[in-house]
């Protein structure tokens, strides 16, 4: 291995790293705030990235018809509650948002000519499309649940994910796409040469990331979902309802989650059926950080992009192995040193 | 406004709790008018945190809670602290890994949805009556020690300047200095026009400050009436207030 390779093969780690941390700091935001492990974070990964790649093509993305078929079942529940209990015309107002927002995308997506639009109006109907479904997704599946054991969250997050990967093959097909890269330029680094979509990718990740730990440390609707995740019912004694705090987390995952599907697409092509891979990595820091530290999970997502790069230059068989096998010795020294955390005032 | 002071602002009837097959309170009816300070006593497991649980709407109960003009029936806690309903609970429930700032903030979560931006200017306020919690408004929560853990909780409470203040027993582990000093702002605050309902051991200064009381037992109604005379009732005497002296006299001889 010479020096160029080795940058190479750092420039290749450290993309992937970066979309890792992204993934695995949201896993983790919706682990502390709703207890859920969302196994289907990677499935917004991949129904970000085949929804450019439908618009790229010029194709209606079909994924309108899973927002508007959610949208109706959720709307449908609430005008059932309404109707049980007293009909509340705040509620019935927000009912009507929801039904022309959902009009309005779909109408926005059949109308333009989605080849030629800028690729910046892509990105933006993209994630318009695929973020509202997070809510409503924990509002039809997680929301009924809110008091049940973490393994009965987990079992039905398993189901939502095989669900989810099965709904993407029905939307997007089984052919794998790409997407044209942000920018075409490159860059010159001594003698390597940089992908712009690396820079991208990399430029992106640490502005969202930033911008993360600005909105949890300086919000208030940021300290309200820290303080849920630490304290649920002196967060409910605040007024902040843990029905709020999971809608915006899952929001926000469904945003990080297609927003990294539509960073990678330009650099790897992807199935409907890749991202459980790319969010188990994502996991993988996350559990470094043992499923509580924010730095150290960023930092162990980025190691697993490292070392999965490199893995590839001297094993590439082993690569998937070497990476999920890095997770056993984090995951004996954390349940030795782990001490049960009951219930701190 | 002799007739708004006069408004039943919380009026609680026949209300029941279970712990599974086990009932906790039994039909308790309680009234609590606008401006008021009202006290619950008793002893230990008769039902005072349980009732303060199942008004909030944290615990599941049977019967009807009429709050500010509007009954509810087992409604959930955020509904009801968007009304105008605050509680300092028995356990505090602090955050504890967050700064004492931050803890505050967060109680005035409510005003600041609704858009009110005069938090904080009850920010400062909180931070006049407990200069404490101004000097260690940076640290965690979770490492001030017993008595700035319960002068935070009121405070966080006293942050989203809720209609009816409920408290859990706000004097436990306080130095008697402090508890005065907390019975004081008591008073203040009920003078201000925020009602209370208090639930405390030391039933002597809870007697003192309260207007009513209520004497709870085993899960029901035992006595009630004006707080000055259940101090000077001799049942009440014999059960609460001589305790202590007569629990003295005999570690004494
Ligand atoms: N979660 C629970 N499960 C079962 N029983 C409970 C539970 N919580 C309270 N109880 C029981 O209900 C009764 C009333 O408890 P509660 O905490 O309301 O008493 P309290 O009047 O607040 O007592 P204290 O003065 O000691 O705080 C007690 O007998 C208690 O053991
Ligand atoms: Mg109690």
């Amino acid at each position: 291995m010479n020096f160029q390779i080795a940058t190479l093969l750092g420039q290749d780690g450290l993309t992937n790293g970066a979309i890792y941390a992204l993934l695995a700091l949201s896993i983790l935001l919706v682990f502390t705030v709703t207890r859920i492990l969302l196994i289907p974070l990677g499935e917004f990964v991949t129904f970000g990235a085949l929804t450019m790649a439908a618009m790229q093509m010029g194709k209606t993305p079909k994924l309108e018809w899973l927002l508007l078929g959610l949208v109706l079942i959720d709307c449908a529940l609430d005008v059932y509650q309404q109707i049980k209990r007293h009909i509340d015309r705040n509620k019935m107002k927000m009912i009507a948002l929801k039904l022309g927002y959902a009009v309005i995308i779909i109408a926005l997506l059949n109308n333009l000519s989605l080849s030629e639009i800028p690729m910046i109006a892509q990105i933006a109907l993209t994630l318009c499309l695929i973020v509202p479904i997070g809510p409503i997704i924990y509002r039809l599946f997680f929301q009924p649940l809110a008091d049940a054991p973490a393994l009965v969250l987990l079992i039905v997050s398993i189901a939502l994910h095989v669900t989810m990967v099965g709904v993407g093959l029905l939307l997007f097909g089984p052919e794998g796409a790409r997407t044209q890269p942000f920018s075409d330029t490159g860059f010159r680094l001594g003698a390597v040469m940089l992908k712009s979509q690396t820079l991208w990718v990399i430029l992106v990740s640490i502005f969202l990331i930033v911008a993360l730990f600005i909105a949890f440390e300086r919000t208030l609707y940021g300290k309200a979902l820290r303080a849920t995740a630490v304290n649920r019912m002196g967060a409910r004694l605040q007024g902040i309802s843990p029905i709020f705090a999971g809608k915006a987390t899952f929001a926000l995952a469904a945003f990080i989650g297609s927003a990294s599907g539509i960073l990678i697409a330009p650099i790897t092509t992807l199935y409907y059926d890749s991202g459980f891979i790319i969010s188990l990595k994502g996991f993988v820091g996350a559990i470094i950080g043992g499923l509580v530290s924010y730095p150290i999970a960023a930092i162990g997502a980025v190691a697993v992009g490292m070392i999965e790069a490199f893995s590839i230059f001297w094993a590439s068989n082993y690569k998937e192995i070497i990476v999920f096998t890095l997770i056993i010795p984090f995951l004996i020294w954390r349940s030795m040193n782990s001490h049960n955390v009951e219930d701190d005032e | 406004m002799t007739q708004a002071t006069e408004k039943n602002l919380l009026d609680v009837s026949d209300l029941h709790v279970a712990y599974g097959k086990v009932e906790a309170l039994t039909g308790i009816d309680l009234t609590l008018k606008e401006g008021k300070l009202v006290t619950v006593i008793g002893p230990n497991g008769a039902g005072k945190t349980t009732l303060l649980s199942a008004i909030m709407g944290i615990l599941p109960s049977k019967g009807t809670i009429h709050f500010n003009g509007q009954d509810f029936i087992c409604p959930n806690v955020e509904t009801l602290v968007g009304h105008g309903l605050g509680l300092v609970p028995e356990k505090r429930e602090l955050f504890s890994t967050m700064t004492v700032q931050d803890n505050l903030l967060l109680g005035a979560f409510q005003r600041y949805r609704r858009g009110d931006k005069s938090y904080n200017q009850t920010l400062n306020e909180i931070y006049e009556l407990f200069p404490r919690l101004w000097e260690r408004r940076q640290q965690q929560a979770g490492t001030l020690s017993g008595g700035e853990r319960q002068m935070l909780a009121i405070g966080r409470a006293m942050m989203s300047k809720p209609k009816l203040l409920m408290l859990d027993e706000p004097s436990l582990g306080l130095a008697p200095l402090i508890t005065r000093e907390i019975f004081r702002i008591f008073t203040d605050l009920r003078s201000q026009g925020v009602s209370i309902l208090l639930v405390e051991q030391n039933a002597r200064a809870a007697l003192k400050v309260a207007d009513y009381a209520y004497v709870l037992e085993g899960g029901q109604v035992a006595m009630q009436g004006p707080a000055s005379e259940l101090a000077n009732d001799p049942k009440v005497i014999e059960a609460y207030l001589g305790l202590a002296s007569k629990h003295q006299e005999l570690l004494s001889s």
